[in-house]
C-alpha cells in the first residue's frame, strides 16, 4: 500500500529499518543455532574470538550427536507419535466436523460450545492428573501415552477447522448426490470430503508440527532415555548437570527443528490458513 | 462417481421391467421415474445411518470419548487430587480445603501469582505492540515478499524448547552475546548475569516469550488487514488524512475482530505457559520466574506432592473461566 510519491527517506524510516529490524530480531536464534553447532570448541568457549562468525567450522557436534547420543531413536519415536496421533485426530475431527456442520442432532451446539472451551484448555491444567489417567491405564514410559492425550488438544482443533471448513460447502452439491442415490455417507466421502481436501492438509499438517513440538506431556509421561522424543531428549539428556555441550547441544536443536521447518515451508500457504482459520474460528 | 453409476444401472433395470406391458413409451418411462423416486425415497428413509441423528452421533462418537476420558475425567480427578494429601507412593486421604489452606500461606505461591501476571501482561503488549508493527511492514508491496513472510512465522513454528535453548545459550553468564556486544559498544563495563538476576531473569524470559509469540499476531493481524476494503483509504485519501488518522480511524477498528480473538488466545498460551521458563531458569533465581505450571510441576512432580500440585494448577482455572467466557459473550455477539 505504498501511497504515491513516497520520499525515500520516508521509507527508510516506515519500512526499511523496521524491517531490517525484525529480520534480524526474528531470526538471529536460527543463525546463532547453527553457527554454535559448527564451531570447533577452541573458537566456542574463547571470549576473545569474534562470536558471529565461524573460522575453522567442523562437522564433529553434528557427528557426536548422531553416533554417541539417542538422537535418531529420539526423532524416530517422535515421529511414529505424531504420526499416529494426527491420524487419529484428523479421522475424529473430520468426523465430529462434518456431523457439526452439517446435521442436525439433539445437543449439537451444546456439544460445539464444549468443543471449543476444551480447544482453550491449556495441557498445563491438567498435566497431574492426567499422569494418574496415564499410570492407571498403564501407558506410562510408553508412545501410547502421547498418541493418546496429544488427540485432546488436536481434535477440538481439527475439528474448529474443519467444521468451519465444512461450511463452506454448498449444500447443494451434497444434495444432488443424495437425489441421485447417494447415503449420506457416501456423499459425505465422495463430495464433501476431495472438495474439503486444502483444509484437510492445513489441520493435518498444524496436528503434526503441534505433536512434534509438544513438551510438558511427554516431559511427564515418558521416563526412559530411550523413549523419549526429540524436545524432551535434547533438554533432559544432552543437558548434563552443569556442564554444557553447546556444540551438541544446538546441532540437536537444529536437526529437532529441521522436519517442522521444512513442512512448514512445502505448505506455506495451507500453513498460514490453518492458522487464520483456526484464529477466526 | 460410484452413486451416479449405480443409479443409471437401477433405471436401466427398471425400464426393461416395463418394456413388456403395453404402454406407449413415454408413459412406462413417466412410470418408471416415479417408480424409482418412491424406492429411492423408501431406502433414504430405511438404514439407521441415514437418519440424521444417529449418523450424528455415530460420527462424534470417537471425539467424544477421547474428550471425556483424557479431559473431563481429568478435570475431575484433579479436583479430588487437589482435596487429598496424596504423594508420590502413598494413597494419601481426603483433606478437605488443607492444600488451598496452605499454599494462600506460602511465600513462594504468592511470588509466582505477581509473576505470572506481569509475565502475562508485558509479555502480552510486546507482542501486540511488535505484532502489529510487523504485519504493517509485511503489508507493503515489496522484493521477496513471500519467502520474508514465510520465515517470519519461523519462531512459531519451531518446537519452543528448542528455540529457547539457543536464547538459554545466548543468555549464558560467559559467553553470552548480548554481553559480547553490549561490552564492545562501550555501553556496558561486564557483561550482565542475565538469568542470574531476579529481575533480569523476569526481563529474559518475557522477551523469548514474546519473541515465540510476535509472528502469531502478525500472520493473524497481517490476514486482517488484507480484509480491510482499499477504498476506505481512497475516501480517507481524498479528504486529506494523514497516516495516523488512517491508522487510527480506519486500520484499527478494522483490525478489532481478529485483534481481540488473537488477544484472547494469546493471554490464555501465556498464562499456563511452561517451556520457556522450565527451560531458562526452572522457576528460579529464588522463585522470581515461577509460573502456575512451572510451580505445580516442581511440587508435584520434583517433590512429589501430587495433591498440593494439582491445587496449584487448579488455581489457574478462574482466570481461564473468565477468558473462556468474555470469548464465548463476544463470539455470541458476533453473530
Amino acid at each position: 500500500m505504498a501511497a504515491v510519491g513516497e520520499t525515500f527517506t520516508k521509507k527508510l524510516f516506515s519500512f526499511y529499518i523496521p524491517l531490517f529490524f525484525f529480520t534480524i530480531l526474528m531470526l538471529f536464534p536460527f543463525y546463532w543455532m547453527f553457527i554454535t553447532s559448527i564451531k570447533p570448541n577452541r573458537e566456542l568457549y574463547n571470549v576473545k574470538s569474534l562470536p558471529f562468525w565461524v573460522f575453522n567450522p567442523t562437522l564433529e557436534h553434528w557427528k557426536y550427536l548422531f553416533k554417541n547420543t539417542l538422537f535418531t531413536r529420539w526423532a524416530l519415536n517422535t515421529l511414529f507419535i505424531s504420526i499416529v496421533s494426527t491420524a487419529i485426530s484428523l479421522i475424529s475431527g473430520i468426523m465430529a466436523g462434518y456431523a457439526l456442520s452439517r446435521l442436525r442432532f439433539k445437543g449439537a451446539s451444546a456439544l460445539g460450545i464444549a468443543i471449543f472451551i476444551t480447544y482453550l484448555v491449556p495441557p498445563t491444567l491438567l498435566f497431574i492428573p492426567l499422569a494418574e489417567v496415564v499410570h492407571n491405564f498403564n501407558l506410562l514410559d510408553t508412545p501410547w501415552a502421547l498418541i493418546l492425550t496429544y488427540p485432546t488438544f488436536l481434535i477440538p482443533f481439527c475439528t474448529w477447522l474443519l467444521s468451519g471448513y465444512f461450511k463452506t460447502i454448498p449444500k447443494e452439491l451434497e444434495e444432488c448426490a443424495r437425489i441421485d442415490g447417494a447415503t449420506r455417507l457416501q456423499a459425505m466421502i465422495w463430495i464433501i470430503l476431495p472438495l474439503a481436501t486444502p483444509g484437510i492438509l492445513s489441520a493435518g499438517m498444524f496436528a503434526f508440527t503441534l505433536s512434534w513440538n509438544e513438551f510438558i506431556y511427554a516431559l511427564v509421561f515418558l521416563s526412559s532415555p530411550t523413549q523419549k522424543t526429540i524436545p524432551v531428549g535434547v533438554v533432559s539428556e544432552l543437558i548434563k548437570g552443569d556442564v554444557f555441550f553447546w556444540g551438541s547441544l544446538m546441532a540437536g536443536a537444529l536437526f529437532g527443528s529441521i522436519p517442522v521447518a521444512l513442512i512448514y515451508s512445502f505448505f506455506v500457504e495451507h500453513y498460514v490458513t490453518g492458522l487464520t482459520g483456526a484464529v477466526k474460528g | 462417481m460410484k452413486p451416479n453409476v449405480k443409479s443409471v444401472e437401477n433405471q436401466v433395470e427398471q425400464v426393461s421391467d416395463y418394456a413388456d406391458s403395453k404402454l406407449t413409451s413415454m408413459e412406462y418411462v413417466g412410470l418408471a421415474v416415479k417408480e424409482i423416486e418412491e424406492k429411492k425415497r423408501d431406502k433414504l428413509k430405511s438404514g439407521y445411518l441415514e437418519r440424521e441423528n444417529i449418523l450424528a452421533y455415530i460420527l462424534v462418537a470417537p471425539a467424544v470419548i477421547i474428550l471425556v476420558l483424557f479431559i473431563a475425567y481429568p478435570f475431575v480427578l484433579g479436583v479430588w487430587l487437589s482435596l487429598t494429601d496424596k504423594t508420590v507412593g502413598h494413597e494419601g486421604s481426603f483433606v478437605g480445603l488443607q492444600n488451598f489452606r496452605n499454599i494462600l500461606k506460602s511465600q513462594i505461591f504468592l511470588q509466582t501469582v505477581q509473576n505470572t501476571f506481569v509475565y502475562t501482561g508485558v509479555a502480552t503488549v510486546l507482542k501486540l505492540v511488535f505484532g502489529l508493527a510487523l504485519a504493517l511492514v509485511l503489508n507493503r508491496q515489496f522484493k521477496f515478499k513471500r519467502l520474508v513472510r514465510a520465515s517470519m512465522l519461523l519462531p512459531w513454528i519451531i518446537p519452543t524448547v528448542l528455540s529457547t535453548l539457543a536464547w538459554l545459550w545466548m543468555f549464558d553468564a560467559t559467553f553470552s552475546v548480548f554481553n559480547w556486544i553490549l561490552v564492545h559498544l562501550g555501553i556496558l563495563k561486564r557483561g550482565l548475569v542475565w538469568l542470574g538476576d531476579p529481575h533480569l531473569a523476569m526481563v529474559s524470559v518475557i522477551i523469548v516469550n514474546a519473541w515465540r509469540g510476535i509472528p502469531f499476531f502478525a500472520i493473524s493481524l497481517l490476514a486482517g488487514l488484507q480484509t480491510i476494503p482499499p477504498d476506505l483509504y481512497e475516501a480517507a485519501d481524498m479528504d486529506g488524512a494523514g497516516s495516523f488518522a488512517k491508522f487510527w480511524h480506519i486500520t484499527l477498528p478494522m483490525l478489532m475482530p481478529v485483534l481481540l480473538v488473537v488477544l484472547i488466545f494469546s493471554v490464555i498460551v501465556t498464562f499456563a505457559d511452561f517451556q520457556v521458563v522450565y527451560v531458562l531458569t526452572r522457576g528460579g533465581p529464588s522463585n522470581s520466574t515461577h509460573l502456575f505450571a512451572t510451580l505445580a510441576y516442581q511440587v508435584a512432580l520434583a517433590s512429589g506432592r501430587l495433591g498440593e500440585g494439582a491445587a496449584i494448577s487448579l488455581f489457574m482455572f478462574p482466570f481461564l473461566l473468565l477468558v473462556i467466557i468474555v470469548q464465548l459473550w463476544y463470539i455470541r455477539r458476533e453473530q
